[in-house]
């Protein structure tokens, strides 16, 4: 069995948001493989761990960095990896498009995708894939097992959480609870980088953004920021409840 | 004609139907605006529906007794080919999101995602919504014979009831088999506002010290104030309270009036998910914790000591 993991470079958490001529700037930022990503490379090393067969490649469509968290994956323990290089900035419907193509080519059966990427808060790009495919979807899941060819796992919809079961092919999309992602070893790090990244330009996939991105810009809410010492506990609460009454208004 | 896909549960229709309504009224098309409404035994909430739009298709069927991403998108995606729909919006809730995308793929129409403006402005839409983890607003824009959009909770105002009662149509739909199979689900069911729904959020972080000191701080918070309860992802990770009560990027988004966080240090993942709240209250004992950046008022203090007098004053 091929599975994929989709991997896409974002923007540390840790790290704050600058914009600059209408863009977010990422120059200069600590960027890494998407946390959201490492739990579907994790998921499916332990699918082959516990006995599957699989192989496991890392997918990445975005600029040449990109291949930086790519390397991630593979020193994690994926297989290989595939980087549509572009500089195109795709929406997520014209991104699935791509995905699927490759998901045909490789005849993959399992796709992992996080269940939103922490750079454009999309949930998206798994269900637009598995739709691309005729596949079926599996969302925010947080426990998974493979027996035979059928997925048993439990995800989180609009009210609590399912446990389902669906058959292959499928794609899952990630969240955290899933697993504890593992960190890539040194000798991993080092065997990572005699894999395989296949490079490819996105012109063969015949894909152009349908939404345009006309600008960006960071509101900031102005906070009162009245911040009480709390060495009094009893005087600090009750000037804590008498503006939140009084001047805020929140409480009655 | 605009279609909007009127979400309901507990055999009414959810806040969100009616926001979608105004952000659908909020654009220039002719044609006005026609709701769906998908389930089993749905007439109540068809009816609700009819006042507060210009037309309501049904699809009451048993199989559309569950929700399903595949039944579901292939369900809007045919109303909106035979109804010749311009937009068609959805509301922004975990499986409004999650079947949307399959709907755009059908349509092959662009997908606007958890937009909190939208404007028409010559057959181009407008919309604004957040990335970066709530930290960043983008501007994005698109066009063509038809656009599909969802549409954050909260982010527009609930449409008023009261016009005369719009025509209901029933619709016959050609559904796909379900194949991911539901075996089971838990639902919490907690006695409390809903998360997403209440005024006054209160939400505890690792800060609490045990489930218990959760239950006893956050817990006796919330009861005076009719709160709903939150937690960060460590306290879910720890299992002092379950996933559902999760606020951040891999839980719930929530916009309160007033948001109280207690023993939380704020990590960006969770300030993701609150920090639009209309008023930001942190207790917390370290004053350099980033909740304190963005809140209105604080106190820095241990929350065992801050917390009981904080209730007590309450009740007083």
């Amino acid at each position: 069995m091929r599975i994929l993991t989709l991997i896409r470079q974002v923007l540390d958490a840790e790290e704050s948001v600058r914009v600059r001529n209408g863009a977010v700037e990422l120059e200069g930022s600590k960027l890494v493989m998407d946390t959201m990503d490492e739990y579907g490379v994790e998921e499916a090393l332990r699918l082959r761990e516990r006995g599957s067969e699989a192989e496991i490649i890392a997918v990445a469509v975005g600029p040449t960095r990109a291949e930086e968290a790519l390397r991630t994956a593979l020193a994690m323990g994926a297989d290989r990896g595939i980087h549509v290089v572009t500089e195109v900035v795709l929406d997520v419907i014209a991104l699935s498009a791509v995905v699927a193509q490759i998901a045909k080519t490789e005849q993959a059966e399992l796709i992992f995708c996080g269940g939103q990427q922490a750079d454009w808060d999309s949930q998206a790009l798994g269900a637009a894939t598995a739709e691309r495919l005729q596949w079926p979807q599996a969302t925010w899941t947080n426990a998974l097992e493979l027996k035979g060819t059928m997925l048993v796992g439990r995800h989180e919809a609009d009210e609590g959480s399912e446990s389902f079961e669906v058959a292959l092919p499928v794609v899952v999309t990630t969240q955290q609870g899933l697993n504890e992602p593992r960190y890539p070893t040194l000798p991993n790090i080092m065997k990572s980088k005699k894999k395989e990244i296949r490079k490819e330009t996105l012109d063969g996939f015949g894909v152009a953004p349908k939404v345009k991105v006309s600008g960006v810009e960071i509101q900031v809410k102005e906070r009162l920021k009245k911040i009480l010492d709390g060495k009094d506990a009893a005087a600090a609460a009750a000037q804590l409840v008498k503006m939140l009454r009084e001047e805020a208004g929140v409480i009655g | 004609m605009i279609l909007i896909i009127a979400e309901h549960a507990n055999g009414a229709l959810n806040k969100s139907a009616y926001e979608l309504v105004t952000a659908a009224r909020g654009l220039n098309r002719e044609g006005g605006v026609t709701a769906l409404v998908l389930g089993s035994g749905v007439a109540p909430v068809a009816a609700a529906a009819a006042l507060v739009v210009d037309q309501v298709l049904v699809a009451d069927a048993p199989e559309l007794a569950q929700y399903d991403a595949e039944i579901w998108s292939a369900a809007v995606a045919q109303i909106a080919t035979e109804g010749e729909a311009e937009v068609v919006m959805i509301a922004g809730s975990r499986s409004g999101r999650e079947y949307s995308p399959r709907v755009a793929v059908k349509l092959d129409a662009p997908l606007l995602e958890d937009v909190i403006s939208l404007k028409d402005e010559g057959g181009v839409l407008h919309a604004e919504h957040y990335t970066y983890l709530t930290r960043v607003t983008e501007r994005v824009e698109a066009q063509g014979a038809v656009i599909v959009a969802t549409v954050k909770p909260g982010a527009f105002a609930a449409a008023v009831a009261g016009r005369a009662a719009a025509e209901q149509f029933d619709v016959d739909l050609e559904l796909p088999q379900r194949r991911l199979v539901i075996t089971g689900s838990t639902k919490e069911k907690t006695g409390r506002i809903a998360l997403t729904e209440a005024d006054i959020v209160v939400a505890g972080g690792r800060g609490v010290g045990s489930a218990e000191g959760f239950t006893q701080l956050v817990e006796g918070l919330a009861d005076p104030l009719g709160a709903a309860i939150g937690a960060t992802r460590a306290v879910v990770d720890a299992g002092w309270r379950p996933y559902a009560e999760q606020v951040g990027q891999t839980g719930k988004t929530v916009q309160p009036k007033a948001y109280i966080a207690v023993g939380i240090s704020g990590a960006v993942q969770h300030l993701s998910g609150m920090n639009k709240s209309k008023c930001v209250v942190a207790i917390n004992k370290d004053a350099d914790a980033p909740i304190f950046k963005i809140v209105d008022y604080g106190i820095v203090g241990d929350v065992k000591e801050i917390v009981p007098a904080v209730i007590q004053e309450l009740h007083k």
